[in-house]
């Protein structure tokens, strides 16, 4: 189907998703890895309006955003015995598509949230408030092997983050959100995803998402007003 | 209007008037020719079809299509091209490539340019106005920019009929053209914006549009009510 390039960095899971997603539908691909913190002229042209990683590029043509690319993927990709990514049924897409913006728009900005909090009132609301929209995925994830069903699916790509890059952001936080006693559905599904093939693959060594995550933390909490 | 059809079973849509994200679902509704009872949402009070039907997010739009509720509004618009496909016209763009285009510029719509014109629109103090006119300003070059390039000399960013970007974007032209008339700027003209005040004039003319667009002076009434009660916006009972 012609050159694929992915832009992007292995520290971060948005750039996770992308590779997953490929790597199901057996897509050959060219991984351009970025510097951030000196971004070339390619990602720059290519993703002008945000200048940030992910970006597929297909026949010369740039796609940004995440959950916009693996659509793409997913609609490009679809002859003989592709895996499709999506459901094919127009509701279970609705909510497949529903639950990855929860995930995208309320769990990661409330798991980093109780995270970057410092100790006190402030940490014990936002990790209260990490709980329960996580809460809301293990009810999603009961009764199922992946939120796809028996196979990975765009929602289980989606979610993945949760399986490594939560622990790295816990042990950060000094925190603990995801656990065996609290979320045992979900925990099971991070252990199953996480060492299921392709997906253990692509994951970035942990050292790596530890001074990622880091960086972004430090650079938040100097800039809260009330510093502790 | 073309006859509407009622396919599948029942269909409701929860939603109220003035939100924009409730018009992107009636006017796809409409695209698609699908009768449907709205039921409209109290400000400042949530029913219990709504707390039932969307109990995670608790917000308008809702579609219900027999006993299955969807909710988000561009969400509830694929849903719609997607369970509608043999009736009416296309409403995603049929290549890949141009579908991600589509959903490029909506999740910018959303998530970068809708937030300053809101805040401008509920009278927040979070920055002086004319920052987030500047911010608004500045997104609407860029949607001139996307437009030209997208439409290829057609009428609308969908090609000649209307499609997800145009409803996704010109939901918000009644509280874009009140902000105008409150704020007495000029956001959208055709010195600044030529493209998109043409398209501008042609989507609201549009037959799926021109009866679920609020009046003006209607919203502007409206908008005065929600400056006076912005904690209930914020903080939803």
């Amino acid at each position: 189907m012609g050159e694929v390039k992915l832009i992007g960095t292995h520290q971060s899971f948005p750039c996770a998703r992308i590779e997953w997603g490929l790597k199901i539908k057996g897509v050959e691909y060219e991984y351009l890895k970025e510097d951030l913190s000196n971004k070339s002229d390619l990602l720059i042209e290519s993703n002008p309006v945000h200048k940030k990683v992910p970006v597929l590029i297909h026949k010369g043509n740039p796609i940004a955003e995440s959950l916009v690319i693996l659509e793409y993927i997913d609609e490009t990709w679809k002859d003989n015995n592709a895996h499709s990514l999506l459901p094919q049924n127009p509701y279970e897409r609705a909510l497949a598509r529903f639950w990855a913006k929860f995930i995208d728009e309320k769990c990661v900005i409330s798991v980093w949230g109780a995270c970057v909090a410092q100790e006190g009132e402030e940490k014990e609301k936002a990790v209260e408030g990490a709980i329960e929209t996580l809460s809301h995925l293990e009810k999603q994830i009961k009764g199922k092997k992946f939120f796809g069903g028996e196979k990975i699916g765009y929602l289980d790509i989606v979610a993945g983050w949760l399986s490594y890059w939560l622990s790295v952001l816990e042990e950060l936080g000094e925190i603990e959100l995801v656990n065996a006693e609290r979320f045992p559905c979900l925990h099971e599904w991070g252990k199953n995803f996480i060492n299921t093939s392709p997906i253990k693959d692509c994951i970035p060594p942990r050292e790596d998402v530890l001074a990622y995550f880091s960086f972004g933390i430090n650079y938040v909490r100097s800039m809260a007003p009330n510093k502790a | 209007m073309a006859e509407k059809k009622n396919s599948n079973g029942e269909v409701k849509l929860l939603g109220a008037w003035p939100s924009p994200f409730v018009i992107r679902a009636r006017i796809a509704l409409n695209i698609k020719s699908v009768e449907y009872d709205f039921i409209e949402e109290t400000f400042g009070k949530r029913s219990q079809l709504l707390l039932k039907s969307n109990p995670v997010n608790k917000q308008i739009p809702v579609l219900i299509h027999g006993h299955k509720c969807i909710a988000e509004s561009m969400i509830i618009v694929q849903y719609i091209h997607e369970a509608w496909s043999s009736s009416g016209p296309p409403i995603l763009p049929s290549l890949p490539y141009d579908r991600a285009i589509a959903r490029f510029w909506l999740t910018y719509i959303d998530d970068k340019w809708f937030p300053p014109l809101k805040s401008i629109v509920l009278g927040l103090d979070t920055e002086p106005i004319e920052e987030k006119l500047e911010k608004v300003r500045e997104g609407l070059v860029l949607l001139e920019d996307a437009f030209n390039k997208i439409s290829k000399g057609k009428d609308f960013f969908g090609g000649d009929q209307i499609g997800y970007l145009d409803i996704g974007f010109g939901s918000f032209l009644a509280w874009l053209k009140t902000v105008e008339v409150t704020e007495g700027v000029s956001l959208v003209h055709e010195t600044t914006t030529p493209a998109l005040a043409k398209w501008l004039q042609k989507f609201c003319a549009h037959d799926a549009v021109k009866d679920v667009l609020p009046p003006i002076d209607k919203l502007i009434a409206f908008s005065k009510m929600l400056r006076a009660n912005v904690d209930l916006v914020i903080n939803p009972k």
